[in-house]
């Protein structure tokens, strides 16, 4: 099954390039120390899912550019030819000359209603070359105004348009001490809407990236090239093909439909989080040896911990006991409560590696058995030159207290109505804003429930 | 996108000329091979002269000739025919000239009332014909002064008018405030009738003191005479120089000054011109930085002054240039915004500059800087990887900040010393259309724009009380 990626705004367009890149990379790399078969078998999985084929031999990434602006789209094209390994189909992109302004307002009621045939037929174009599709893929920041809000609205569109297809929208969370002054009214605007078109929502914050890149992969002038790149290579260890049936079987031909099928079970939880481990500078690979149990160990901490990254995990957090049933206000401090999980173990030997502990009911939340609360994918095939590497996708409170800061931040600027005139100007009115508020009240009630 | 120029009267213009020079010298250092590019069109056409300039927009392949998009309006002819006959004659065509014979007389109501009502219709039709020529049009940029008569009277005039003919398009306004030492005795009463007209019309205005561009070309001779520094400045570097190479002696005296005021108005778009990793447009600027629709005057800074000649930069002058943009001596206008309190800032990086160092400062400055309650993290950031000429990193700082209140609070001051003897009034109130409610108005408008930002300052330093969540039925 094929996946169609929209790539919106700059951001979006940014990094969609560098997954690109990275899936490529990945499988042209001779890293896979795997069989040749099974090679053979993620190379052609890969390729079905994220690009087609051209008479040229050059693999077209199955992808819509969308921006209200030039610059961006028009580097990107030429940066991926110029790789010569990958390209995007010339045509599918659309823009604009004047950008949205970072208004959320004006990219969801103004550009979205004005552009939404023209989108929507290069979208169409897209899904009609799969010969089966797998579902959407939309690439986003939600602290500007156009993928934030023309995001928002073509999100809509495709529910609209594809009623039976799987959407998953990753959202790139902005630095907390600004990029953009509104990015909060941004924010929630964008998150209450998303929220009731998309399946799901898989989110990268910026800050913990950052952290990655300076505190890891010990890069001293970091880039928002080098946070995307980090960003893409934690979005390939998830989107590259696995085993999701258990040894013997193929690589999973429902990505999408697997990962909603793992981590979403009920409509009012649909954050989702994720933490790749090792995460380290190049170089240093060659130096250094994973042991699956370690890996394993580390991932669970995270979770538990809810630590950002490999590095600062604090092993003082521990689980509840099991079998007692400790109202949620009285769960220790700190403890991060799932709904549910999914880690995908990637490279040598990883048929051997044991995931029980993953399955310890008390990180759960009551209402779901543990056994279909946690999903493992694995594939023998190394992935970007790490001879092992674990990704846990978490629906968890992960995302709890960030997605509280924002909604804290944007309450306090819409009581001084700072900046509304910006925002009713283009058809978004004060009430508008308290169904939004009211929406994330909502859902940061669920989660703090668990 | 576009942006479209207007200059209008002697200050105007002059200014205007310094930005057209330092512009086609900014594009000429990236546009290496001659093509005419997106990042030319929104200054620049480019026009067959064979077909004697009537024959359509060139948009694509070899630059042929470039015609700057703009409108140079002037009720004198001296400074526009200065123009027309220096080096940058080829640039401009009559179809964008609108100038008279005699003067404005320094009296707004003649720039404004007379002039205005005179040349409305020509205006109008120069505009719209420069206007068709532009695939898309972004913004209107104002540039004039505030004391005199016809950048202040016809000046405002004009900005009523795109307003009223294009009222999508942003209007940014480069006023030059009068100092107190003026030599025109009447610049209280043009700068108070013209800020009325930026209260309403204006959607951001970017206010510049000749005082603080004088000094900052003061500064900038004493480093270089001064033999302090290690290295050689380069002289094209400096944000005071023209284009022509190490002419600096040579030049007339307001031509370092405005040279800065044209460095302001590239840097705040160059974002919108170049690539790089973060672009902040025109339009996000005004989003970004006017919570409220009358609070939309920002205090700019450019950092740094002048590049040294050797190239390597270590962080530390790049963390010196971060700080150097919230120093008193870097702004455009007397004013100090540390010490008063920030609605809004935005920063917008060029050159070498990544993230992490964008960061980096702004979590070294934040503790000494007050922000608003509502906007405390009020941070907007552009990163556009194209650096100025002869530099390798700059940076302009905007701030929406209560500092602005003091330049307000001594033009009121001014303005009454002389309306309360009612001196000179005459010469304003014989003009057609002129009456005392104008005054009245003008200075009932400039008491509460005074007045917010003092409700604004009032809140600082007091506790902090952050609104109550809404509470969900669980």
């Amino acid at each position: 099954m094929s996946i169609v990626t929209v790539q919106l705004g700059q951001c979006g367009n940014q990094t969609g390039h560098e997954v690109f890149s990275a899936l490529i990379s990945d499988i042209r790399g001779t890293h896979g120390l795997c069989s040749k078969k099974e090679n053979e078998s993620y190379h052609d999985s890969c390729k079905e899912r994220f690009f087609c084929e051209e008479e040229s031999g050059v693999p077209v990434a199955r992808a819509v550019l969308v921006d209200m602006e030039p610059k961006v789209i028009s580097q990107t094209l030429s940066m991926a030819a110029r790789s010569g390994h990958w390209k995007y189909n010339s045509h599918s992109h659309f823009c604009q000359k004047q950008g949205s302004g970072n208004n959320w307002a004006n990219g969801y009621s103004l550009h979205g209603p004005r552009h939404k045939e023209v989108i929507m037929n290069l979208v169409q174009k897209e899904a009609e070359k799969c010969d089966r599709l797998g579902g959407f893929f939309t690439i986003m920041s939600m602290a500007g105004g156009t993928g934030s809000g023309l995001g928002a609205f073509v999100t809509r569109c495709l529910r609209d348009a594809f009623p039976t297809s799987f959407i998953l929208n990753h959202v790139i969370w902005p630095y907390g001490t600004g990029e953009v002054i509104v990015q909060n009214y941004n924010s929630v605007l964008t998150l209450s809407h998303l929220y009731q078109s998309s399946d799901a929502l898989l989110v990268h914050e910026n800050d913990v990236i950052h952290k990655i890149c300076a505190q890891l992969m010990n890069i001293k002038q970091i880039s928002f090239r080098d946070v995307n790149q980090v960003i893409a290579h934690q979005l390939g260890s998830v989107f590259q093909p696995t085993h999701t049936a258990g040894e013997g079987s193929g690589y999973s031909r429902n990505p999408l439909g697997d990962l909603m099928e793992a981590l979403v079970p009920h409509p009012e939880f649909k954050l989702l989080g994720l933490r790749n481990i090792p995460q380290m500078p190049e170089n240093s690979l060659a130096y250094s040896t994973f042991s699956w149990p370690g890996l394993i160990k580390h991932l669970r901490q995270m979770l538990i911990a809810n630590a950002k990254m490999e590095e600062g995990i604090d092993w003082q957090v521990r689980p509840p006991h099991p079998g007692s049933s400790i109202p949620s206000t009285n769960k220790p401090l700190h403890f991060n409560t799932s709904i549910a999980n999914l880690v995908i173990l990637r490279g040598k030997d990883v048929h051997g590696a044991e995931l029980g502990s993953f399955q310890d009911p008390s990180l759960y939340t009551s209402w779901l058995n543990p056994q279909d609360a946690f999903s493992a994918w694995k594939t023998p095939r190394a992935f970007n030159k790490y001879e092992k590497s674990a990704s846990l996708v978490s629906n968890s409170q992960f995302l709890l207290k960030p997605l509280d800061s924002i909604v804290g931040k944007a309450w306090n600027m819409f009581a001084s109505k700072a900046y509304l005139h910006q925002y009713t100007k283009f058809g978004i009115q004060e009430e508008d804003f308290l169904d939004c508020f009211t929406t994330l009240e909502q859902v940061i009630s669920s989660y703090t429930n668990l | 996108a576009v942006s479209l120029p207007f200059a209008v009267g002697q200050c105007g213009n002059q200014v205007g000329c310094r930005f057209w020079d330092l512009a086609l010298r900014e594009h000429a250092a990236v546009n290496k091979k001659g093509i005419y590019d997106e990042a030319l069109s929104s200054f620049f056409r480019n026009v067959d002269t064979r077909s004697g300039g009537n024959g359509p927009d060139i948009y694509k392949g070899k630059i042929c000739s470039l015609k700057a998009r703009a409108l140079l309006i002037d009720m004198e002819e001296g400074v526009v025919n200065e123009i027309l006959q220096g080096p940058l004659r080829d640039v401009f065509d009559s179809k964008q000239l609108i100038t008279d014979v005699s003067g404005s007389g320094n009296n707004w109501a003649v720039g404004h009332k007379i002039y205005g009502c005179q040349y409305r219709e020509n205006i109008v039709e120069k505009l719209r014909k420069t206007a068709e020529h532009c695939d898309c049009l972004q913004c209107f940029f104002i540039i004039h002064s505030m004391g005199g008569g016809t950048g202040s009277g016809l000046g405002t005039f004009v900005l009523n008018l795109l307003e009223e003919e294009f009222p999508e398009v942003y209007r940014f306004v480069t006023s030059v405030y009068p100092s107190g030492e003026d030599d025109v005795i009447t610049s209280p009463y043009n700068s108070v009738l013209a800020m009325k007209e930026l209260n309403e019309h204006a959607d951001c205005v970017l206010p510049i003191e000749n005082e603080s561009l004088f000094e900052i070309v003061n500064k900038i001779h004493q480093m270089i005479n001064s033999g302090k520094l290690g290295s050689t400045v380069k002289q094209n570097s400096l944000v005071t120089s023209s284009a022509g190479s190490a002419k600096t002696l040579q030049e007339k005296p307001f031509d370092a000054m405005n040279n800065i005021v044209a460095n302001l108005l590239l840097n705040l778009t160059s974002s919108a011109r170049f690539e790089g990793s973060l672009n902040m447009d025109l339009n996000e600027i005004s989003m970004n930085l006017v919570p409220f629709p009358r609070l939309h005057y920002l205090v700019s800074s450019l950092t740094p002054l002048y590049t040294l000649a050797d190239v390597n930069v270590p962080s530390r002058r790049l963390d010196q240039m971060f700080s150097d943009a919230f120093s008193r001596d870097h702004q455009l206008i007397q004013a100090d915004p540390k010490h008063s309190l920030y609605l809004a800032c935005a920063l917008l990086v060029r050159g070498n500059v990544q993230v992490s160092d964008l960061r980096r400062n702004i979590e070294r400055l934040k503790p000494s800087l007050h922000f608003v309650s509502w906007n405390q993290e009020g941070w907007k950031t552009g990163l556009c990887s194209v650096p100025p000429v002869g530099h390798s990193h700059s940076l302009l700082a905007l701030a929406n900040n209560t500092c602005v209140k003091p330049t307000f609070i001594e033009l009121k001051d001014r303005f009454m010393k002389l309306y309360k003897k009612k001196a000179h009034l005459h010469h304003y109130l014989q003009i057609d259309g002129m009456e005392q409610s104008c005054f009245s108005e003008a200075i009932s408008s400039l008491t509460d724009l005074i007045e917010e930002y003092n409700e604004l300052d009032a809140t600082k330093g007091g506790p902090r009380i952050d609104p109550s969540r809404l509470k969900i039925a669980v």
